[in-house]
């Protein structure tokens, strides 16, 4: 077992330090310095706006306006939504990453492309389409009307449309890296006697479970994001069909600027300390080998 | 070592599908909630609205649903718990035709309401419903320059020279804008000795002073005070006044000579209140805007009221201007909107090259 | 190994995990979308076709898929260098580095949008230094870029970074003993194995452009014919309660992306094949 290939991404200690095979030290610096400045000027300073913005009104008006009842009921909409999409998606992702990386069938270029879909489907889009199927006018509005059944404007929309928002993170995270792993460990399993689900618990799970989780951290941090397809379907209702991103759309909109930004600040919270404690298990991991 | 964590990973992951289950049910153990106190609202002890407004109504809406609250525990003895949703007219109309489950629906111009009206969850005659058009309320266009007015801004006729900067919402996207656009048409039309083609030159100059146009009319606001762009937004009066209160003496208001008389209009969403049995506080929450203490709220949040007795204490308030009316100047909202904000209208003119 | 594949199924679970992964694929993407493209159906064909060749519609197609280029091909370009810097080399902060890059998931698209837009306005942070310059960045096409990098990076950097790692140094080695150049071999040995993963990631960071709203709409300005996004469009016919002609614009983005995407796919699947053919495992 100990010959299995785990996650590239986690185990392996890279920087090469044989000289021949890496740049002067000029040239590294140079790139590590140009690689700041763009990651400083795209991603570190919007982040550094919005902490700045947050304390803007000081510390009490931070903390009181993300402990503002309706910010309180954003953020348990939030998770519940996230809870659902993220299992949902991961158990989608592992099943079809399984299929399409140990069988060989026709489609199969199809199939991934469709995966993919949902990334490139424009967030108004991905709200418009369940409207368009589930709203008073849709396909199954009538239907829906006469059995008092609520899907839009309610929570299983705001679910449905974050589960096609992040629909492709897992698989996409597993499908490269199961293929690169090929079936051999599998095959081995099967010809010793075990059975499904056991090749899958004790073999595979084992050998993908670092991108999985990868996988899982993108997709939960996109869920708790989402702001577009969700703003289309949620109606916008204070204490009720709002989540976190609306919140701060809300806010924004009552001239609250440094609420607004405070709240922001608590979901880019929540997204850095999922990715800490990622590159702490990582290295926790790689110190076990 | 390693066997101890893939069990380990097997627990977490049926604990995450148990926990998943357990949510969803809950979730629809809350859903099944609401939508009993909708049902059983017939006996008025607990009420739920949901009232669904276009954006600058925030403040006035969270003051007057705390008075109605108060009105209606009084009166009935029961208890009412006001929703609010809010965001531009035209998406809030539209979340209203597909299905959102609004009780009373308070929206920026007749022309949304008319939309839910048309596909049946509106009586088609709403706006009998109730007094002065069904408008409780009225508002005009102003513009909000910056302190001591440098570009010495008057009229409409200033918006067009070079070198000034606007900023208005879009029309296409914006209730409130919509309003802005029809006032600077009106003000050019009777300028201009009613020549059409002088009238849409002027509006070309105008746009071509636009430097932003945001979606929404709050957006708007937000480019002008946050973002420091701009001479002049074109503004709601309320926002106007709004924006003074929130950033006090950075700003002043000026009131051109011509502008519109904006009539953001209410009704009851009939379809859903006899669903849920709510017509009688829906209706009653209406009528309530039109009462002593409604107007009262209304003028405090800056909204021209209605009722005499509170427009005079209110008069230093709300300058007289002379103001156009979208039916008698624009032929109602059904033509204004054929002719100026549909595809091909004349605003679509403005942007397109050669026209 | 590839000897193996071809004997067939002997893992159990293809049925139920493929029958699954269709399923759920079909009620959470396929059937929704089915609706967009009914909806859009009620138009006649020649509607259909004004809708969509309307020059405001044709000038803000072409504003989303120059943006959106500009921004992936931005992306590819640093994307690339920073994937190379974090799995390269040894610098102090590295684990924070490589964590920011997953920032643009997680923040909120409209957050996004307004902090791009605080600090790139004309008396921003960083607006304000352009300023003077001449420079002009938000409410200019410049700016839809700028968000769209922002929204695009973490697609190149996490596709291209495993591949990186994964590399045998072997071939560097060789081509050190044989007396090449640091630079030549970089882009004689290194760069055509990362051609596939840096086409999937430019891809995906172009059509996520393409589509993208939250972000864009704070700091573009929207202005027709100018700094008008395909998205916002979108938004403005159903604001005139125009929902088939607002799914007939939707369709030829989603058209345009699906291609795109299905082209990528064949591409890198191809390439794997042929990879694992040269590298003979």
């Amino acid at each position: 077992m100990a010959g299995i290939v785990t996650n590239p991404r986690a185990g392996k200690k890279t920087a090469p330090t044989r000289p021949h095979l890496t740049e002067s030290r000029t040239v590294r610096y140079v790139l590590i310095g140009i690689s700041l400045v763009f990651l400083a000027l795209i991603v570190i300073l919007p982040m550094v706006a919005v902490i700045a913005e947050s304390f803007r009104k000081g510390w009490s008006a931070y903390l009181s306006a993300l402990t503002d009842p309706d910010a309180m009921s954003a953020l348990r909409l939030t998770l519940i939504t996230a809870l659902i999409a993220v299992p949902l998606n991961t158990i989608f992702g592992v099943a079809v990453a399984w299929a399409v990386t140990k069988f060989k069938f026709r489609g199969k270029n199809l199939l991934i492309t469709l995966i993919d879909l949902p990334f490139a489907v424009s967030p108004v889009v991905s709200g418009l389409i369940y409207v368009l199927l589930f709203g008073a006018q849709g396909f199954l509005g009538p239907w829906l009307d006469a059995h008092n059944i609520h899907i839009i404007f309610a929570t299983p929309g705001i679910v449905l449309a974050t589960m096609f928002v992040t629909f492709p993170f897992v698989a996409r995270e597993l499908i490269p890296l199961m293929e690169s792993q090929g079936v051999q460990d599998e095959e081995a399993a099967v010809s010793l006697g075990a059975r499904g689900w056991r090749v899958f618990f004790k073999v595979t799970l084992p050998n993908i479970k670092w991108g999985l989780l990868y996988g899982m951290i993108l997709c939960n941090a996109r869920a708790m994001g989402e702001f577009g397809a969700v703003s289309v379907v949620s109606g916008h209702i204070r204490g009720e069909t709002n989540t976190l991103p609306l919140h701060i759309e809300i806010l924004y909109n009552e001239y609250q600027f440094s609420a607004a930004f405070a709240v922001a600040s608590l979901l880019m919270l929540l997204a850095i300390v999922t990715l800490v404690a990622k590159s702490i298990l990582e290295s926790r991991m790689s110190q076990e080998h | 070592m390693r066997m101890k964590t893939f069990k380990n990973l097997r627990w977490a992951i049926i604990a995450a599908i148990i926990v998943t289950v357990l949510s969803a049910c809950g979730s629809n153990n809350g859903n099944n909630k609401s939508s009993e106190t909708g049902v059983t609202g017939k006996t008025p002890s607990k009420v739920t609205l949901l009232n669904v407004s276009y954006d600058p109504t925030r403040e006035l809406y969270a003051e007057f649903n705390k008075s109605f609250a108060e009105y209606w525990k009084q009166k009935t003895g029961g208890t009412v718990d006001i929703k609010q949703s809010h965001g531009g007219s035209g998406a809030q109309a539209r979340a209203v035709i597909d299905g959102l489950d609004a009780d009373v629906v308070t929206l920026a111009l007749g022309y949304d309401i008319d939309s839910i009206a048309a596909k049946g969850a509106i009586k088609t005659d709403w706006q009998k419903s109730f007094d002065d058009n069904s408008t409780p309320y009225t508002s005009t266009i102003v513009f909000l320059v910056r302190k001591g007015n440098p570009k010495g801004i008057k009229d409409w006729n200033d918006l067009i020279k070079d070198g000034v900067k606007v900023i208005t919402p879009n029309p296409k996207t914006s209730g409130g804008a919509r309003w802005n656009y029809l006032a600077a048409w009106g003000y050019a039309t009777k300028t201009l000795g009613y020549d059409e083609p002088q009238t849409l030159d002027f509006m070309k100059k105008l746009f071509k002073n636009v430097p932003v146009l945001d979606t929404g009319a709050r957006g708007s606001t937000t480019t002008f005070v946050e973002k420091e762009i701009g001479d002049v937004l074109l503004a709601w009066e309320n926002e106007a006044y709004l924006a003074l209160k929130e950033y006090g003496d950075k700003y002043e208001i000026v009131t051109p000579s011509i502008s519109i008389l904006a009539e953001p209009p209410v009704a009851v969403v009939d379809k859903n209140v006899d669903k849920k049995g709510t017509r009688e506080v829906a209706e009653e929450y209406l009528k309530y805007l039109y009462t002593e203490q409604g107007q009262e709220i209304a003028a405090k949040n800056f909204y021209r009221p209605r009722l005499q007795s509170v427009a005079d204490k209110y008069k230093d308030q709300f300058k007289e201007l002379n103001l156009l009316s979208i039916d008698a100047d624009f032929g109602g909202w059904k033509e204004a909107q054929a002719k100026h904000f549909a595809d091909g209208g004349t605003f679509d003119k403005i942007y397109t090259p050669g026209s | 190994m590839t000897g193996l594949r071809r004997k067939d199924r002997v893992l159990p679970g293809l049925s139920i995990t493929l029958g699954f992964g269709v399923l759920y694929l079909s009620l959470i993407v396929l059937i929704p979308l089915a609706a967009l493209v009914l909806k859009s159906a009620n138009l006649s064909p020649s509607e259909w076709w004004n809708t969509i060749s309307d020059p405001r519609v044709v000038a803000s197609y072409k504003l989303s898929l120059m943006t959106a280029f500009f921004a992936a091909l931005v992306n590819l370009v640093f994307g690339l260098l920073l994937a190379w810097v974090l799995v390269r080399y040894r610098f102090p902060g590295k684990r924070i580095m490589d964590g920011l890059i997953d920032l643009p998931f997680a923040l909120p698209t409209a957050v996004a949008g307004i902090a791009l837009t605080t600090i790139y306005a004309p008396k921003g942070w960083v607006g304000s230094l352009l300023e003077p310059l001449g420079i002009k960045v938000a409410y200019t096409p410049l700016g839809i870029t700028i968000a769209l990098i922002f929204i695009g990076l973490p697609f190149v950097v996490r596709t291209v970074q495993p591949i990186i790692q994964d590399m045998e140094s072997d071939m560097e080695e060789a081509a050190v003993l044989l007396g090449s150049y640091r630079l030549r071999t970089f882009f004689r040995i290194i760069l055509p194995d990362l051609i596939p993963p840096l086409l999937t990631g430019f891809a995906l960071a172009f059509a996520r452009g393409i589509g993208e709203y939250g972000s864009v709409v704070f700091i573009s300005g929207n202005m027709p014919m100018k700094t008008e996004i395909a998205p916002l469009l979108i938004i403005t016919k159903l604001e005139q309660y125009q929902y088939s002609q607002a799914a007939a614009v939707a369709v030829v983005l989603l058209l345009i992306s699906f291609v795109l995407l299905l082209f990528i796919n064949i591409l890198q699947r191809w390439s794997n094949r042929r990879l694992r053919t040269v590298k003979g495992d």
